[in-house]
């Protein structure tokens, strides 16, 4: 048994078989296998050089250098060379090591072979070597990976990071908890793990090293643990604690039909974050009243080319048609700074997040933004369509954005197709310039929505993913507490609508601040739903004004979390 | 079949220099198994420290075999002196298709 301490970011418990999941750019680690899966092992190995050599054959005759396509031969002949395969198969046996090691080991040995030669012909092999292990590994590891699409049974997954390609292409039945090395909680496992209502955690460093797979996984998204192989105590007892958890979020689950309303009878307003159509059912499940943030880049992200507009269409169909007149607030591409765009680069910016991402990288690729903002008018008709610009920085940003938007409504009448011409348009505040210029941007739009993890690391300068400063981090520092109340104030002198769609709306201590502070609209990772309705209906605004106001009179970070917990602890004593 | 090639129960052994400047760098490689790949026969192949299978194209780039080096060829098998002089010809009259040094001065 060991138990690896990390950092929580999805509530619950789980207890299961573990798959374990490479990184493909990264070294793979010497992983035992039980013997009895030395034959899955094996005939992993064989799929991914059948699957590669078949990519390999279509990119010969796709190619029409001559040069290029002698290089691809002397690849294929190495795909199709039996003894390779062969010391591949055989050290699986043998070692009872994954597929994915065998071939990393043995192709890596072959190529420090060829690079400790002394002529430079020779010498230059390593590099057709490392390729060819990269186009192998990538049918193990990597997001086409068949056994985590092909899933029959309940799994935990345990990675050293999960990309959104990986996320995307989960089997979501079976896939019942998720344990990273790396990430935060903002990071991509994180928030698809709250979307999907699966307990997480994260931050566990050498966690992939430790583990077979297969072996018994307790993942605690509630204290931030892992336990590999726990021994039968250990496992008996995380079972009461599951049915303990499992109680609270039944009697959470109980307040799904009342209001959210505090006690004073002041209504307030709670939509769901969502990222995939299908966890469009899970907001509705938990009693949120529709979409406040619907992240649409993962259209992007499963796939090399753009998706097309029926794509988008489809996609935004699914989930209006569940919401019918509830909102759903749609965010346009919010790209850049990902590996989808940066990979795209020949020069890699060098600092992608002060770089040309989200509404700027929209603004410059006009064919791909129209084709979005084609198929968000067109499934305006569908339901209560609204339509928001992310990471707006000023007034301009914005009238270009809808004038564009403008041009492509033109576009549909011209086409005959309808929409809905007094769709609502609004902007994410998630720039400390957006928070200062919030009366004017005001003028301009029907709403803000307030994204706090941005606004928060662009205000602070902090990048909350690099251990060196993460601890500066913090969505309640004076500094970011002031834009924000600067932006309540503004919205309602302005009477637009006001949001807070970042992590903070579900942090439960910060909930009573954001009341207090004027917010009634929250939107939500929606396993969070019930908790955060919770907190409503047992504050009144009374004491909520009162928090905020002592709030603002501090000057300290940690002074004001600590407030904040102690003022949460008194009203939801369970949930902390 | 020269002076010097032994042939007995349908082995067949014989020794080449590779003659073309790159040495049997990865596309040699490649028409060396491509060839060897097309007989019956077994094909070994031994620079004199390390054997390789002449129908792998791991253990044959493996040899790191350079220009005027020399290689034993052995096949085994019933059509065992076809894949050798085949095999002959590809490393010393064809030289892969490659200049030798002498040819490759000239081309620069």
């Amino acid at each position: 048994m060991e138990i690896k301490k990390g950092v929580a970011v999805s509530p619950g418990i789980s207890i299961g078989k573990c798959l374990v999941i490479d990184a493909e750019d990264y070294r793979i680690p010497r992983r035992a296998i039980h013997l009895t899966q030395r034959l899955t092992e094996t005939q992993r190995v064989r799929n991914a050089f059948k699957d590669a050599t078949e990519e390999l054959e279509k990119l010969r005759s796709e190619q029409k250098e001559l040069k290029v396509r002698d290089i691809f031969a002397v690849h294929l002949s190495f795909l199709k060379d039996r003894s390779l395969r062969k010391k591949i198969t055989d050290m699986v046996q043998d070692e009872a090591v994954t597929a994915e090691y065998a071939v990393s080991k043995t192709l890596r040995d072959i190529a420090s072979h060829f690079a400790r030669e002394k002529d430079i012909y020779i010498r230059e092999r390593a590099a057709d070597i490392y390729d060819i292990e990269r186009r192998v590994l990538k049918y193990l590891v990597g997001g086409m990976r068949q056994d985590i699409r092909e899933l029959t049974e309940e799994v935990v997954i345990v990675a050293r990071e999960l990309s959104p390609t990986q996320t995307a292409s989960f089997n979501k039945d079976y896939v019942k908890g998720l344990a990273t090395g790396a990430g935060g909680r903002t990071s991509h496992t994180a928030i698809v793990a709250r979307s999907l209502g699966i307990p997480a955690v994260v931050a566990l460093e050498d966690i992939t090293e430790s583990v077979t797979a297969g072996d018994t996984v307790i993942i605690d998204g509630n204290r931030g643990i892992v336990i590999i192989s726990p021994d039968d105590a250990t496992i008996q007892q995380y079972l009461e604690y599951a049915v303990e958890f499992a109680e609270m979020e039944h009697r959470l689950d109980a307040i799904k039909e009342k209001p959210a309303e505090t006690r004073d009878g002041v209504k307030v307003s709670l939509y769901g974050n969502i990222e995939f159509p299908d966890e469009a059912e899970l907001v509705l499940k938990r009693g949120g009243e529709g979409i406040g943030l619907y992240r649409t880049e993962f259209l992007f992200l499963n796939r090399d080319t753009e998706p097309t507009e029926q794509e988008h269409y489809e996609a935004y169909a699914r989930t209006v048609g569940f919401f019918k007149s509830k909102q759903v607030t749609i965010r346009t591409v919010d790209l850049g700074a990902d590996k989808y765009t940066q990979s795209r680069r020949y020069i890699r910016e060098p600092n992608p997040f002060l770089g040309l991402r989200s509404i700027r990288y929209c603004l410059q690729n006009l064919t791909m933004f129209k084709t979005q903002l084609h198929a968000i008018l067109r499934a305006s008709v569908l339901g209560q369509v609204k339509v928001m610009f992310p990471l707006i920085t000023n007034l301009q940003e914005l009238m270009q954005a809808k004038m564009i938007f403008g041009d492509v409504m033109e576009d549909l009448d011209d086409e005959g197709i309808r929409y809905n011409k007094n769709i609502e348009v609004g902007i994410m505040i998630e720039t400390p310039a957006a928070a200062l210029t919030a009366s004017m941007l005001a003028r301009d739009v029907k709403f803000f929505s307030i994204g706090t993890n941005d606004l928060t690391q662009y205000t602070l300068a902090v990048d909350r993913g690099n251990e060196l400063v993460s601890t500066l981090y913090s969505s309640v520092d004076p500094a970011v507490l002031r834009l924000i109340r600067t932006v309540i104030q503004d919205a309602y002198k302005a009477r637009v609508d006001v949001t807070v769609c970042g992590e903070m709306a579900s942090e439960p201590e910060q909930v009573m601040l954001l009341l207090g502070l004027g917010i009634r609209k929250l939107s939500i990772a929606s396993p969070m739903i019930p908790e955060i309705k919770q907190i409503v209906r047992s504050v009144t605004i009374e004491e909520c004004n009162s928090v905020a106001r002592k709030v603002l009179s501090m000057n300290s970070e940690r002074q004001i979390s600590s407030f904040l917990r102690d003022s949460a602890r008194k009203i939801l004593p369970e949930a902390f | 079949m020269q002076v010097g090639d032994t042939v007995r129960n349908g082995v067949c052994e014989i020794e080449v220099t590779i003659k073309n400047a790159a040495g049997l760098h990865m596309r040699p490689a490649m028409q060396f198994v491509d060839i060897a790949n097309q007989f019956q026969s077994a094909v070994s192949v031994s620079n004199g420290q390390t054997i390789a299978d002449g129908k792998s194209i791991m253990q044959m780039s493996m040899l790191a075999a350079t220009c005027g080096m020399k290689l034993k060829i052995t096949a085994d098998g019933p059509d065992s002196s076809e894949v050798v002089e085949k095999l002959r010809e590809l490393v010393e009259v064809k030289k892969f298709g490659e200049p030798t040094p002498e040819e490759a001065k000239g081309q620069f």
